[in-house]
């Protein structure tokens, strides 16, 4: 293999890539927020599904104003995991954005984390505002370290719908993506417990609520405030784990083929 | 050092198939600093696959493929390639000056913004959404993002479809601009006549093997026709039958009194034609440009995959 000019070797090392990371992030970010059709349904559902469910229609218990401050957390977090990445790689894939990017000295990865770093910032609004409407008129009352486990399951909770947003995004083109995710996430949703207890549900609801993943980030939502279903932590962390793990490899080698 | 006779982007003998099509059947191509390389083919000749390889989105089954004598997936093999494709996919809502902003992060040693601004031809584009731009205005931040690396090699597929005239020939003057400064340029295009302005070399592909390879001066001697254009009375059904004559028209460009006659053999037809035509004038003889030896070149090969 012929070896590379010494000029450039030295520029190679004098350039880094980390300021490429953070504008690959920083523009990623931008162009959501500048995107209404997602920013306004992912930042403002869940907090005004809260107000209304959680606040303004719940006058008997302070119990449901907390039980659905960790559901809706979980909801909003999965709506940005799913949609950020399934619409967005789907559509960018159909488009030849992929293709493009692929072909220019992107360091490696930083498309993948200008995503993460995207969902996880939505992630971290949406938490912020549901604790904030939570703290005030849902009057919920939780120690200083229970609001901020809260919020580090929020966060870390983006990740096994970003990678199965991701296959979906490697799968199906760019219109076809927005229906496929919501098919998919507002069944999920119900069928968790995410907008209404487990326990309020028919039977066979609650027996087949494990089968998916917003169920397992929702009971270790549950457990920080208490009120889980009772299965132990590492069942639900392993269940999130493998999903993860799983979509992020089919995804892979999607693109790959 | 590089060793100044290794090509800057290279195919020695690559091979791919898509299933049942041979995209590529031992395709060898190869450019200079300093050199535009224009790759001609119809649509599915193999051009786009031939591109894929040298930016490492793709790997050719059997052969190589080489960017400054790396493979092309190599990121410091990229980080001196400037690419422009026939579609970005460039998303609507980001800004040209964001677009510019990250795509110069990529590079050791970028261009500067006003450099690119004025290269490209981007005056008062910087603060608009590349979505609200016109087909030409986002044709011409394709082409900066493309250059504003200071690269080496630039690859600029289909560059200027859709460009007003003038437009485009701006583009190529920076092109020229660029060569003459050493950069490499491997050129698609379906405009031969822009193949002709900008190109010392052509690579005709057809059905994923060179057809024909050389400077446009030997492209176009692969096609030994003249046109033979005068005014003269002479009855065209007869003159189709001379030897030599491959083909007569009368009126082909809307004056009754003028003929073309496409002919391989010049000077014997020439010397016929004032013989037998007292009257004859305006004589004008004209050799094959690029597009009539493109033409005879594909035609000659479906012509031998037929027999």
């Amino acid at each position: 293999m012929t070896a590379l000019p010494m000029s450039s070797d030295a520029i190679a090392t004098r350039h880094s890539p980390v300021r490429s990371y953070l504008l690959e992030a920083k523009y990623e970010c931008l162009r959501l927020l500048r995107t209404p059709s997602f920013a306004v349904p992912s930042l403002l559902f869940p907090p005004l599904f809260y107000l209304l469910f959680g606040v303004l229609l719940n006058k008997s218990s302070g119990d449901a104003a907390r039980y659905l401050l960790a559901t809706y957390g979980v909801f909003g977090v999965m709506g940005v995991g799913l949609f950020a990445f399934g619409v967005t790689v789907a559509l960018e894939r159909e488009q030849g954005f992929l293709i493009y990017k692929r072909a220019l000295p992107m360091p490696p990865g930083a498309y993948l984390f200008a995503k993460m770093t995207m969902a996880t910032l939505f992630a971290m609004m949406i938490s912020l505002l549901l604790a904030a409407l939570a703290a005030t008129v849902g009057g919920v009352e939780l120690r200083a370290s229970q609001w901020l486990l809260l919020f580090l399951v929020n966060v870390i909770g983006v990740l096994p719908f970003a990678a199965l947003g991701l296959y979906i995004g490697s799968l199906i083109g760019g219109q076809g993506a927005p229906a496929v995710v919501n098919i998919l996430y507002l069944p999920m949703a119900f069928l968790s417990g995410l907008w209404l207890p487990l326990k309020l549900l028919p039977t066979w609801i609650a027996k087949l609520a494990p089968v998916w993943p917003s169920y397992h980030h929702a009971q270790i939502a549950l457990k920080v405030i208490g009120m889980d279903g009772g299965k132990p932590l590492a069942l639900h962390l392993g269940v999130l784990l493998g999903v993860t793990v799983l979509f992020f490899v089919l995804a892979r080698r999607r693109f790959a083929a | 050092m590089r060793d100044p006779a290794t090509p800057l982007v290279h195919l020695h003998d690559v091979h791919k198939r898509y299933g049942e099509v041979a995209a590529l059947s031992g395709v060898d191509l190869h450019l200079g600093a300093g050199e535009v390389l224009a790759l001609l083919g119809a649509n599915g000749a193999g051009k786009s696959t031939a591109i894929a390889m040298l930016l490492g989105l793709s790997k050719p089954d059997a052969g190589r493929a080489e960017l400054f004598g790396l493979a092309p997936e190599t990121l410091s093999a990229r980080q001196r390639i400037g690419v422009m494709l026939q579609s970005a996919g460039i998303p609507d809502n980001i800004r040209v000056d964001e677009l510019l902003d990250l795509t110069r992060s990529y590079y050791p040693a970028p261009r500067t913004v006003a450099d690119c601004v004025a290269f490209a031809g981007l005056e008062g584009l910087l603060d608009r959404r590349y979505g609200r731009l016109s087909g030409g205005q986002q044709r011409r931040v394709q082409f900066a993002l493309a250059i504003c690396g200071k690269p080496e090699v630039l690859f600029l597929d289909e560059p200027t479809t859709g460009l007003d005239i003038d437009v485009r020939q701006r583009m190529w003057a920076t092109i020229r601009q660029l060569v003459a400064e050493g950069t490499g340029v491997l050129l698609t295009t379906h405009y031969l006549e822009e193949a002709e302005t900008l190109a010392q070399r052509v690579v005709v592909l057809n059905r994923g093997r060179v057809a024909a390879a050389g400077t446009i001066q030997q492209i176009r001697a692969h096609v030994s026709q003249r046109r033979i254009r005068c005014l003269s009375s002479l009855d065209v059904a007869v003159v189709a039958t001379w030897p030599g004559v491959q083909g007569v028209v009368r009126g082909h460009d809307g004056n009754p009194e003028r003929i073309e006659i496409l002919t391989d053999n010049t000077e014997p037809v020439l010397r016929r034609l004032l013989a037998e035509d007292n009257e004859l004038g305006d004589i004008d003889i004209q050799r094959a440009g690029l597009a009539d030896a493109f033409l005879e070149l594909t035609r000659d090969d479906a012509r031998k995959e037929a027999a």
